[in-house]
């Protein structure tokens, strides 16, 4: 009996490029993750270290609510560009890659071979381009919290796109059933509708952290006044 | 020692299992972005299989895991369980990935002189 295979599915399946691309975004992938995890460390504490825990679980989660953009036709969240705003590039693309790992392996979504372009279009791609546009942009994010919801928005924008075209990419190299336009064109077509929901997520949830606990927005942290005093000398 | 926001963390995990566990219930089953394009030329069954045309999903093989008790959001296939599979995938996921950077962390006490010399 097959179980309806297809319509919880989200990310690519295995064979949806041939195996010598697999493998290439798979070396891919391990490079960029191991870069990461070397570089995390530094941004991690005894604070940040919970707050990146819960950030994956919170995109594990986002990703599950599939939005409708047009009829027959549905997105939902990458997470690039929330995880950077929110933890750090490094720290964000492990996010989102152990997000992409356990719904490969546990429930059935995103091929086990075709985890190397999935982690390098949505863990690496969306992440560090969503984190260079946030950036880029970090003096309208650091004027107040409207700016940074709108960074967080545009941001989130441009990761979508831009992950879809790693898929266009991999496509072009190891793919085949389809024009190679017409996978383009209907890829970023999708994708930059897709990418106002992953904006509207992105903003409403980098917003909500940034009004309770702004010390927890890595983009913004260290640019307001430093609150920690040092206390040196004050004592006589 | 810095006070952890205890608070905070619990009311971002708390958000996330409302999502996962009740929201998840409303998501459309619509193909995604990525699987419209991979299933344009081909006609469908009902399980959204390919069966004619040509499309980039005919490529695809089985997955590997689908014989996994939370295969395809479920839990046990059984329907209208997305919920409880969406909640055990936030936990999963809270725990893997918090217990990595647990371990990856600065350790405050390497970084702090020690304070308790008198």
């Amino acid at each position: 009996m097959e179980p309806h295979t297809d319509l919880v599915a989200m990310h690519m399946s295995d064979g949806i490029v041939n195996a010598p691309t697999s493998v290439i975004f798979g070396l891919v992938a391990v490079l960029g993750l191991a870069l990461c995890v070397a570089r995390a460390r530094g941004d991690l504490d005894d604070r940040t270290a919970p707050m990146a825990g819960l950030v994956a679980a919170f995109v594990f989660a986002v990703q599950m609510l599939n939005f409708p953009i047009l009829p027959g036709v549905s997105g939902h969240l990458l997470g690039g560009a929330l995880c950077a705003i929110l933890v750090g590039p490094y720290v964000g693309a492990i996010c989102v890659s152990i997000v992409l790992l356990l719904q490969a392996l546990l429930f059935a979504d995103g091929g086990l071979s075709a985890l190397g372009t999935n982690i390098t279009n949505m863990a690496l791609i969306g992440t560090f381009v969503g984190y260079g546009v946030a950036v880029a942009l970090r003096r309208v994010a650091t004027r107040s919290r409207g700016g940074l919801v709108v960074v967080a928005f545009v941001a989130a924008w441009v990761n979508t796109v831009v992950a879809s075209l790693g898929f266009v990419l991999e496509y072009a190299i190891g793919g085949e059933g389809l024009a190679l336009g017409t996978v383009f064109g209907l890829m970023t077509g999708f994708h930059a509708l897709i990418g106002i929901g992953e904006g509207i997520i992105t903003a409403l949830t980098v917003g909500a952290v940034a009004a309770v606990r702004p010390d927890l927005v890595y983009l913004t942290r260290g640019a307001a006044p430093s609150l920690t005093i040092k206390d040196q000398g004050v004592r006589s | 020692m810095t006070k952890l926001p205890v608070a905070f963390y619990a009311g971002f995990l708390v958000v996330a299992l409302l999502l996962a566990g009740v929201v998840s219930y409303a998501a459309s089953s619509s193909p995604d972005g990525l699987d419209a394009v991979t299933q344009t030329g081909c006609q469908l069954d009902e399980a959204g299989e390919p069966v004619g045309g040509t499309c980039i999903a005919q490529n695809a093989g089985e997955h590997a895991t689908a014989g996994s008790p939370l295969a395809d959001y479920t839990v046990g296939g059984s329907e209208g369980t997305t919920g409880i599979a969406g909640v055990i995938g936030v936990l999963v996921t809270l725990v893997a990935a918090g217990g990595l950077f647990w371990v990856l962390r600065r350790r405050s006490s390497e970084d702090e002189t020690p304070s308790r010399v008198e």
